[in-house]
């Protein structure tokens, strides 16, 4: 941000030497301290892989492809993250297919319809959703929430059974801890982030544009439609991109929330389970021998990955910095 | 009417029309859901605080619940207090931070001050690639660091360690944007004066920025509190207190929350949502301490 100055300002000739001592001292901290965060993120990848890797040449069924996640017989470990990954993702695309219009909605509520002097205070309502402990939306969720949810889902599992996502899951809809009701919690969960970078970016919209648009005669919702959305697209695909990276690494709301099952998945939203990150914080307790230990960090590592390539996406689509 | 002389008509067709009906309604039912989407967001938020304030009220209201721990009460007996779990929460955000604060405000100098070319470039991807890991995946780092390859035991420290992770870009982000608002004249002045850069970053640049900082900074500690996935991995429940940050079992309140939501009898619940209450009103107190910090030191400017 600043204009690079000369880092020698007039001084002295006898000081000189003594000044600049200190100004490197200085500066290489505070190098070492960026460089710090690079290295952290090259140590996550590194010692995760470091920790899973025997016990990925140990596993005796495929990594990728194999349902089970059975650890318990330190010689015969069986796991794979089909089933993980296949809960992961329908949860989080279910959040992001509730959370995402409605954020836009939201953000264009906040820049563009709501009277002006109250923007502020209803923008600061929004991020206090984001203040609120995700445990405690998981308690919401699963003593509240859930059970209510279940007239819903009888009726959509009644309905519309034959389609795949509604089709019997492998729990009992009864009490609600299903997929249905994790990404409903996550949508709350996500909102905030995906309000704030669409926000962020509808407030941007050139005014050229806007007072273009209101020149032809557009009524606001066309003004909207036509430079506003436009021109927000990038933020708001960003924006979702990062509400999806938090929806798939969300631990405890959804290790609450979700009933377990003995039984695999099958891409309907009744169904129980784990994600990777509930998987992990529910056998934690668990972790003293070395290999099945590792079998979770195996899954810890393939968070990581999905997430830094979501997360990666989003920096490139927006084409450069956004915050949240 | 249909007769009207020519001077009753205008001489031409008027310039603006009416907009169309198809056009207006489409324009009402716009509003409609972009107002309603705002109302959607308010009801979680509204539903969420009423329940837990509604349900943990009675837990907080008595004295107990502040001043004694959980030490010797029986899963189906009511009483006790979280007095163990508060000094958890604190203590291991406050290690955190401790660890947190320089690394992230020196991180965000370089990036402000120092920073050129693609050790910038690559820094200021990766603390936006750090905002965005998952807590279980710190968690798990650290377990795979701290305690599986240096044979650490669990600890309320290793927590801490996580919690670095998780605040350290939310520090690095708040403290640039406010040393970004700091305008360039200031510094000007001062190099005019002959003071070396990094003096002018301590006397200056940082000063003139500190209120936003600390705001930040509260922030951050407010956000890794409610924290709970690193608990689960990082070290396990205890009743009673334990000061000793780097061996044994600590409590914190989303531990005993998640240690109570198992605990089927009525007083488990209790706790459940006073405890959810109590980390509440802490977060609270943060936001509010945050506000504050941000109204008086800018206007004494």
């Amino acid at each position: 941000m600043s204009s690079e100055p000369s880092t020698e300002p007039a001084s002295p000739k006898a000081k000189k030497g003594h000044r600049q001592g200190a100004e490197v001292v200085f500066r290489s901290l505070a190098t070492a301290a960026g460089a710090t965060i690079v290295a952290a993120i090259a140590l996550i990848a590194l010692f995760l892989l470091i920790r899973a890797w025997p016990s990925i040449m140990a596993n005796e069924a495929n990594f990728f492809t194999s349902t089970e996640f059975s650890t318990t017989n330190a010689d015969h470990l069986r796991f794979g993250i089909r089933d993980l990954l296949m809960v992961t993702v329908l949860s989080s695309i279910m959040a992001l297919l509730i959370a995402v219009p409605i954020g836009v909605g939201i953000a264009l509520f906040l820049t563009h319809y709501s009277p002006k002097t109250m923007a502020r205070p209803f923008a600061t309502l929004v991020d206090l959703l984001a203040a609120v402990p995700s445990i405690v939306f998981g308690l919401w969720g699963v003593l509240v929430l859930a059970p209510r949810l279940e007239p819903v889902q009888t009726f959509l599992n009644d309905k519309l059974g034959w389609f795949f996502l509604f089709s019997d899951g492998n729990v009992s809809i009864a009490g609600g801890g299903t997929i249905f009701t994790a990404g409903i919690v996550l949508a709350v969960m996500i909102l905030p982030i995906i309000t704030s970078v669409s926000r962020e970016v509808f407030n941007l919209t050139p005014v050229t544009h806007i007072e273009a648009a209101q020149a032809l005669g557009a009524t606001k919702w066309e003004m909207v439609r036509m430079t506003v959305l436009p021109y927000g697209r990038s933020g708001v695909i960003a924006g979702s991109m990062l509400g999806l990276g938090r929806a798939l690494g969300e631990t405890i709301a959804v290790l609450v929330v979700l009933r377990t099952s003995a039984q695999a998945g099958h891409w309907s939203l009744f169904d129980g389970g784990y994600t990777f990150a509930s998987k992990i914080a529910a056998a934690a307790s668990e972790f003293s021998q070395p290999l099945p230990t590792g079998a979770y960090i195996a899954a810890g590592f393939v968070l990581f990955a999905l997430t830094f390539v979501v997360n990666a996406l989003a920096r490139l689509v927006s084409g450069g910095r956004v915050n949240g | 009417m249909t007769t009207t002389t020519t001077l009753d008509k205008p001489v031409k067709a008027p310039t603006f029309r009416d907009v169309s009906t198809g056009r207006r309604i489409k324009n009402n039912i716009a509003t409609g859901i972009i107002w309603l989407c705002f109302a959607i967001a308010l009801i979680p938020l509204a539903w969420v605080l009423i329940l837990v304030v509604s349900k943990g009220f009675d837990a907080v209201a008595s004295l107990d619940w502040w001043q004694k721990s959980q030490k010797g009460i029986l899963p189906d007996q009511t009483g006790g207090g979280v007095y163990h779990a508060i000094y958890g929460t604190i203590v291991q955000s406050a290690v955190a931070a401790v660890i947190a604060v320089p690394l992230g405000i020196m991180a965000a100098i370089y990036l402000v001050e120092y920073g050129r070319g693609t050790l910038a470039k690559v820094t200021t991807f990766m603390v936006d690639i750090l905002a965005g890991v998952p807590s279980i995946v710190a968690a798990l780092f650290i377990f795979a660091l701290w305690i599986a390859t240096l044979g650490a035991p669990q600890s309320a420290f290793a927590v801490s360690l996580a919690l670095v992770l998780l605040m350290l870009p939310v520090v690095v982000r708040s403290t640039e944007e406010m040393l970004k608002l700091v305008p360039d004249e200031l510094r000007e002045a001062s190099y005019a004066l002959g003071i070396p850069k990094w003096k002018t970053i301590v006397r200056i640049v940082v000063p003139t920025a500190l209120p936003g900082m600390i705001s930040g900074i509260l922030l951050a500690l407010a956000r890794v509190m409610g924290e709970t996935a690193p608990v689960l991995v990082l070290v396990g429940y205890s009743k009673s207190i334990n000061t000793n940050l780097f061996d044994g079992n600590m409590a914190s309140l989303p531990l005993l929350i998640y240690q109570e939501l198992a605990n089927p009898e009525p007083a488990g619940r209790v706790r459940v949502w006073g405890a959810a209450l109590t980390l509440i009103l802490l977060i609270a107190l943060l936001y509010a301490a945050a506000a504050v910090v941000n109204k008086l030191l800018t206007r004494n400017r």
